[in-house]
């Protein structure tokens, strides 16, 4: 996974709320077996009509938006399917940070073993960073994961809160079955105390 | 003094293996697998040369994107299902991990196979990599939906990172009328918390109204717990979670039997536990409810009216106006005077026995009015079998309905059974999301009896008038 440290541009805004994880990655693209290639269909349903031609009014589609590395959103971002496809699909397309007042709490997890930053700010300050998003290639802003804020294009800041371990996990790109398998003995100590207490699990 | 626990706290704490600064492995005790959320998980496991760590407590199942209809032992038309479902049982082999093929009596929908196979029991740690885990909170047991990259971690590790959710106590007091069934009760709650209403929750379902039902209610209950945004649903275990649970092929037998009859008595929440939050509902308020909307927080009894964007605040305003054009409705038209084309009847919400003989009753001496196509999807390959030897299928066959193999099928339409653009379904499934079912279609969810009320007259019905 790669390291995420700054991330830094045009931010594209999506106020709709309750973005589920069936629009951002339609099921009929959930047939690979693979991670990788889903960044064309992110937002299909949305994006493309039935023809495959673009939908011009989709913010994605509009010039400002096109290389968008950073999604201002509605509440609840991300609700619905467990699909891991749906942060896959924002990755390969560039997203590397949503911006919401909430999100789906197994999406939430799911961006964090993809390199991408979900940030939760108060609906206030959603609507102050919706404005300056709504502002195209005049606004770019800038979100630092070690020092906990974004920047706004007029230089003032929004901090935010985020678990130290997801945290440190992301900054480092660390792959976190290798550190669960570090702590193998009090695994196999806990399987041992299970055996005895409850064979029948 | 040891303080009062909640029945989250209890299985919680049995299955803490470390706790530091706030993130938490816990320990997994059943891993239910499909299809369609797995393969990479298994590629990531070969690439990084590791194994499954419990393949005893591992089963896979295909469900998702298998087709319902003609001779299933042919294999599947489609080649990128194909491709899955073949990856699935190599996998499944490859890592010695139980599992239930297409042809399989006991193949069905991941998390009704899980439950009637006793890989399911109470107080245990459940995840899949499928939101609707959930559902496994029936038993008394914390079941949650996980990502691809979550499935691979506990493939290898049989933990997971956590970190502990907030209490919530959803309990549904009095009795339910007459053609109220667990499905209104569930999306009531809905209707009353929003979508967003139980996130970083963990919900109990409690009350008299929860404890008279039977476990497929309770199942049905606590599979749409995450579309109020929980991490999970559950309901404490009792006499009837016991017998149902009883004499399954993976349940405890013998000694084993009443040593974990005695652990389960004792998951319950403590009186006076501490929940953050609480929600009351009186059970002889709940109507028989449909959806209107796109998102399964837009719930209303059957007697009512499309509402009027006007009527809601904030974000939901164009929300509202964004469905109700998708769904092709106008405010104010009557819920009952919505015709359909299609009716669904399945998934895991709604795809078991009592479903299927609740819809049977409703369906005595009427028929599929023509013109609509009907479905029947049985949850799993024994539920199909037990309805047709109670006379079900055929009854229901004879009434106009399609009778199928079991799958997930149009609940998400990855397989052949989709709604064309702006057809209209009355589904017993748990999503009405834009293009869910199909691009362009349009889904109404309701109960079992709602359904099948629906497929008698053509339009959104009140059972209770049929």
């Amino acid at each position: 996974m790669d390291k995420f440290t700054v991330v830094e541009g045009v931010a594209a805004p999506m106020p709709l709320i309750n973005i589920d994880t069936d629009m951002i990655i339609p099921k009929q693209f959930l047939k690979t077996i693979k991670r990788s290639g889903l960044g064309k269909n992110l937002f299909d349903e949305m994006r493309f009509n039935e023809d495959g031609t673009e939908i011009p009014s989709f913010i994605l589609n509009k010039e400002a938006y096109r290389s968008s590395k950073i999604i201002v959103a509605g509440d609840n971002f991300g609700c619905g399917s467990s699909r891991e496809h749906a942060p896959w699909a924002l990755l390969d397309f560039g997203i590397k940070v949503v911006i919401s007042s909430s999100f789906a709490d197994i999406f939430y997890n799911n961006c964090f073993k993809n390199g991408i930053l979900p940030v939760v700010v108060s609906p206030e300050e959603r609507d102050a960073l919706m404005g300056d998003a709504e502002k195209g290639s005049n606004a770019r802003i800038s979100v630092d994961l070690e020092a906990q804020e974004i920047i706004r294009p007029d230089g003032t800041t929004v901090s935010f809160e985020i678990d130290d371990f997801k945290k440190h996990c992301l900054l480092h790109g660390l792959d976190d079955i290798a550190l669960s398998l570090e702590k193998e003995k009090s695994i196999s100590d806990f399987e041992k105390k299970n055996k005895s207490q409850k064979p029948w699990v | 003094m040891v303080s009062p626990k909640t029945l989250y706290d209890k299985i919680w704490n049995e299955h803490l293996i470390s706790d530091e600064s706030g993130t938490s492995l816990i320990y997994i005790d059943r891993h239910l697998v499909h299809e369609v959320t797995s393969p990479q998980a298994f590629e990531g496991l070969k690439l990084s040369g590791r194994k499954v760590r419990c393949p005893d407590k591992t089963v896979a199942v295909p469900d998702h994107n298998i087709p319902t209809t003609g001779d299933r032992s042919k294999g599947i038309e489609n080649i990128e299902s194909k491709i899955q479902v073949d990856a699935l049982r190599d996998n499944a082999n490859y890592f010695g991990i139980t599992y239930y093929d297409v042809d399989d009596i006991r193949q069905g929908i991941v998390h009704i196979i899980g439950p009637e196979q006793g890989w399911t029991l109470p107080g245990m740690t459940v995840v899949c990599g499928d939101s609707h885990t959930a559902t496994h909170g029936a038993f008394g047991s914390l079941a949650h939906g996980i990502g691809t990259s979550e499935v691979e971690h506990v493939l290898a590790t049989q933990t997971l990172i956590q970190k502990k959710s907030k209490n919530m106590k959803v309990n549904v007091t009095g009795s339910l009328g007459e053609g109220v069934t667990a499905k209104d009760v569930t999306l009531s709650v809905i209707g009353k918390t929003g979508t967003a209403g139980g996130t970083g929750h963990v919900i109990e379902y409690a009350g008299s109204v929860i404890e008279g039902l039977s476990m497929e209610g309770r199942m049905t209950v606590c599979n749409m717990a995450i579309e109020g945004g929980a991490r999970a649903g559950l309901i404490a275990p009792d006499h009837k979670t016991f017998e149902y649970v009883r004499g399954r092929a993976m349940s405890p037998k013998n000694s084993q039997w009443e040593k974990a009859l005695t652990y389960w008595k004792t998951l319950y929440s403590d009186p006076g536990a501490h929940f953050d939050q609480i929600l009351n509902l009186d059970g002889s308020e709940i109507a028989p409810v449909v959806t209107w909307g796109t998102s399964p927080e837009d719930v209303l009894p059957i007697d009512g009216k499309v509402p009027d964007p006007k009527e809601f605040e904030g974000g939901k305003i164009e929300a509202v106006k964004r469905s109700l054009e998708y769904m092709g409705l106008n405010p104010g038209q009557r819920l009952e005077d919505i015709n359909i084309d299609t009716v669904f009847i399945g998934s895991c919400t709604n795809g078991r026995i009592e479903d299927l003989r609740e819809v049977a009753k409703v369906m005595k001496g009427r028929k599929v009015k023509d013109g609509i196509r009907a479905m029947i999807v049985p949850g799993s390959g024994l539920v199909k079998v037990q309805a047709e030897e109670e006379g079900i299928a055929e009854q229901l066959k004879q009434a106009g309905f399609e009778w199928r193999f079991a799958g997930c099928s149009m609940c998400l339409a990855m397989n052949p059974d989709q709604l064309a653009p702006g057809e209209r379904c009355a589904a017993t499934s748990n999503r009405n999301f834009e293009g869910r079912q199909g691009r362009g279609g349009r889904t109404h969810l309701m109960s079992p009896a709602m359904a099948a009320a629906a497929a008698v007259t053509g339009r959104l019905s009140d059972v209770r008038n049929l």
